[in-house]
């Protein structure tokens, strides 16, 4: 049929792959980024997780510090490579690579120094800490191993610093929904608050394309479905309220409207934040909730929204991410 | 020339090196065809590798929302599979046809470039992906079918997906090799397994043969292939059995999650291991796809796909079962290789001959759209098990589902007056 005899076929593929080795060698070596600035010097001394008038966040992947009242100002960088960052009572946790494919949590003391690590699967997305200080709790994307193989499933694990025991992931947590007991393999579990007990927890639960705000018992081991469509919650300092994000219509594909639940009356009241908010927030103060928006070309940077509906959204901390008090 | 097939009595000769001789033993079209899908692969599971950290690292996406662009594309999908193997044998262009598949699933990777961070356009790459992958699998199959002597199937299918899942074991190393060199650039991850991708299809221009040997079907004066004859193919008693059994087995099969999710819980392993489990799958199936596929064309390919479904029935036994620790993962992940080995290629192996060469495509696109299809019901069904029954109650149903699966598939298939149709001329 044709004419070409098997050694220049295998020339023309030799010229092929010669060629097409080059074009992919020259992409990578026009698209490999230039190394990470180096952290201003001084820097890892200089950021503490003291509690004190100053916000954390995480700034081109590594934790820093600005000054609560201007926090837009000079800002303190370490050293210390983070996805994730949170810290409350001189305690933080870190989100961090191991290597290119794996992460860490890692429990910081209040001089960023690494008290406990555990490797956890998947890509860091939550991370919390309760406000004596003594929980910590994290959320991870896996991917591939959702029984119908598409889209991602989450872990979500919690460990008590002061025993050492570990939840790796609470989906061996009973649960009751709508008060009934339920199973179902598809049980995905994210964005954990504690309350103030170090006991009581809440988080997201998610199983057969509904979302669930559910309340947590830690030492009971089981889990409860409070109220739908509720995402990442976040308890206020005075535990009685719940920021939180809304799915639109009930549809995450709409994006979320960052909330405030008041836990008493169970009424919702949307924030002035009307763009799409996909963070778990965090409470500056008891009126005040701080969150992550990315702008088009995916750079993050943190805002405020008053928790009670008033107000505007305020740019705070731009280039950042992943806010949080130190207190 | 290029049929370098060389029947029995090379296989009864036990003096000289096996290695050679394996190889020897499929035609050159199959070892193309293999290399094209080895090369692809790498490409593939390149991306594959890389797109979760991709789109929630790199373009800091939810995965909520990925899980709503991954959507159901099962269902065009599926439709396309059967229009192209239609398309393939209407226009005798098989090898055309599974070009198509294969460039679309190139472009793909150069669209995943372009799409940024924008939802529907990543979900609509994806989609041109798959499509290409539900494309090329019928055209591929078919002219591994046609260049191949029926006694010799269950090999050939077993060194191409032998070879399928070295690429597929490769492609992950070659995305961390890219990374390791330029950082966190998924971009020239994406680039680079487009170029691979490009030279699979090079490959395939240059070495694939549409005609091995001017066999049935090739001769242009033969009118054409009409969409009555094609899909008249699911009136025939042969094909249909084929068909219908093949969507029957599809049932039995209720997903590699639920299998791995299983085995992490009854051995409360360490979640970061839990994909290494899918590994050792694959690798019990690379090394067992090619020995099963000869053993194949010794005993026969119906009694080897029975073989497999009974593994793959024992794994589901020894989820529920007593065995426990590490001699539960070795066993469970072997029995699951050793079903995959024994009935993916093999399956094809058994249809292909009894499928009229001239719409042989159109049969195997059928054949596997009923088996994805079927296979979609049973994990939903499982899903639903699991809820109602708890875990170990599920998949002992699943175990007694596979049993009476094989007991359809043995009363559709086996019957004497028809196993001289599969049954492998001596």
């Amino acid at each position: 049929m044709t004419a070409m005899s098997t050694r220049a076929k295998l020339g023309v593929v030799v010229a092929s792959a010669v060629l097409l080795g080059t074009v992919a060698a020259g992409y990578a070596a026009t698209a490999a980024q230039a190394p990470a600035a180096p952290p201003p010097a001084g820097g890892e001394q200089a950021v503490t997780l003291a509690p004190g008038p100053r916000l954390l966040a995480i700034t081109d992947r590594h934790v820093s510090t600005v000054a609560a009242t201007d926090p837009a100002g000079p800002r303190t960088v370490a050293g210390l490579e983070c996805l994730r960052v949170y810290a409350a009572a001189g305690t933080g946790v870190c989100l961090k690579p191991e290597t290119a494919w794996s992460y860490q949590v890692v429990v910081l003391d209040a001089t960023l120094r690494q008290t406990r690590a555990v490797s956890v699967p998947g890509l860091p997305n939550r991370a919390r800490v309760s406000a004596s200080g003594r929980m910590v709790s994290w959320t991870t994307f896996v991917g591939g191993d959702s029984y119908t193989s598409s889209g991602f499933s989450t872990r979500t694990g919690i460990l008590d610093t002061r025993t050492g025991a570990t939840v790796a992931s609470l989906e061996e947590f009973a649960i009751t929904r709508d008060g009934r007991g339920y199973r179902s393999a598809d049980v995905n579990y994210w964005g954990v608050t504690f309350s103030a007990d170090d006991n009581r927890f809440y988080a997201t639960m998610a199983t057969g394309g509904r979302r669930y705000l559910v309340r947590g018992d830690l030492a009971a081991r089981t889990v409860e479905t409070l109220k739908e469509n509720v995402e990442c919650p976040s308890l206020s300092p005075d535990g009685t309220r719940l920021a939180f994000k809304e799915a639109v219509d009930a549809d995450p594909a709409k994006g979320w409207r960052l909330s405030v639940l008041d836990l008493s009356s169970m009424r919702v009241t949307a924030t002035a934040e009307v763009r799409s908010v996909d963070d778990q927030a965090a409470w500056l103060d008891g009126g005040t909730l701080a969150y992550t928006l990315r702008r088009d070309d995916g750079q993050p940077d943190v805002w405020t929204v008053p928790a009670d509906g008033s107000g505007a959204p305020t740019l705070v901390i731009p280039g950042a991410e992943s806010p949080s008090p130190l207190t | 020339m290029y049929l370098s097939t060389v029947s029995r009595p090379v296989a009864d000769e036990p003096g000289s090196g096996p290695r050679r001789r394996r190889f020897a033993m499929v035609s050159g079209n199959v070892v193309a065809l293999g290399t094209v899908s080895l090369i692809t692969d790498v490409s593939a599971e390149m991306v594959a590798a890389v797109l979760p950290l991709y789109l929630v690292l790199g373009l800091h996406l939810s995965p909520v929302a990925f899980g709503v662009l991954d959507g159901v594309h099962t269902g065009a999908t599926a439709l396309l599979r059967v229009v192209g193997g239609f398309a393939a044998d209407r226009f005798r262009r098989r090898k055309v046809i599974a070009g198509v598949g294969y460039a679309l699933s190139a472009v793909a990777k150069l669209g995943l470039l372009l799409a940024g961070r924008s939802i529907p356009a990543i979900g609509a790459v994806i989609a041109v992906d798959r499509i290409g992958k539900g494309v090329r699998s019928a055209p591929r199959d078919a002219l591994i079918t046609l260049s191949t002597p029926p006694e010799a199937l269950g090999r050939a299918f077993g060194v191409h997906r032998a070879m399928d899942s070295v690429g597929a074991f490769l492609g992950p190393l070659a995305a961390f090799a890219v990374l390791l060199v330029v950082g966190q650039s998924y971009d020239a991850v994406f680039v680079t397994s487009f170029c691979i991708a490009a030279l699979a299809v090079v490959v395939l221009v240059l070495f694939v043969r549409e005609q091995p040997s001017g066999e049935a079907g090739g001769e242009t004066d033969d009118p054409k292939v009409s969409v009555r004859e094609a899909f008249g193919l699911l009136r025939v008693g042969p094909a249909r059995r084929l068909v219908l059994a093949a969507a029957m087995l599809g049932l039995a099969t209720i997903g590699d999650g639920f299998v791995y999710l299983l085995l992490q819980r009854r051995m409360d392993l360490g979640l970061r291991w839990f994909p290494l489990l899918a590994v050792g799958t694959s690798l019990a199936y690379l090394l067992l796809a090619a020995p099963l596929g000869v053993l194949a064309d010794r005993i026969g390919r119906l009694p080897v796909v029975i073989g497999g479904y009974t593994a793959l029935g024992v794994t589901y036994l020894l989820l529920a079962g007593p065995v426990d620790g590490w001699p539960l993962i070795v066993l469970a992940l072997t029995l699951y290789g050793a079903f995959y080995a024994a009935t993916d290629g093999v399956l094809i192996a058994l249809a292909g001959p009894v499928l009229p060469a001239r719409v042989r495509t159109t049969g195997i696109a059928l054949v596997q759209t009923g088996q994805a299809l079927a296979y979609l019901v049973s994990s939903v069904l499982f899903g639903l098990a699991w809820q109602a029954w708890g875990p170990e109650n599920a998949i002992r149903v699943a175990a007694v589902a596979v049993a009476g699966v094989l007991v359809g598939t043995l009363l559709l298939l086996a019957s004497p007056s028809r196993l001289t149709t599969w049954k492998v001329p001596r």
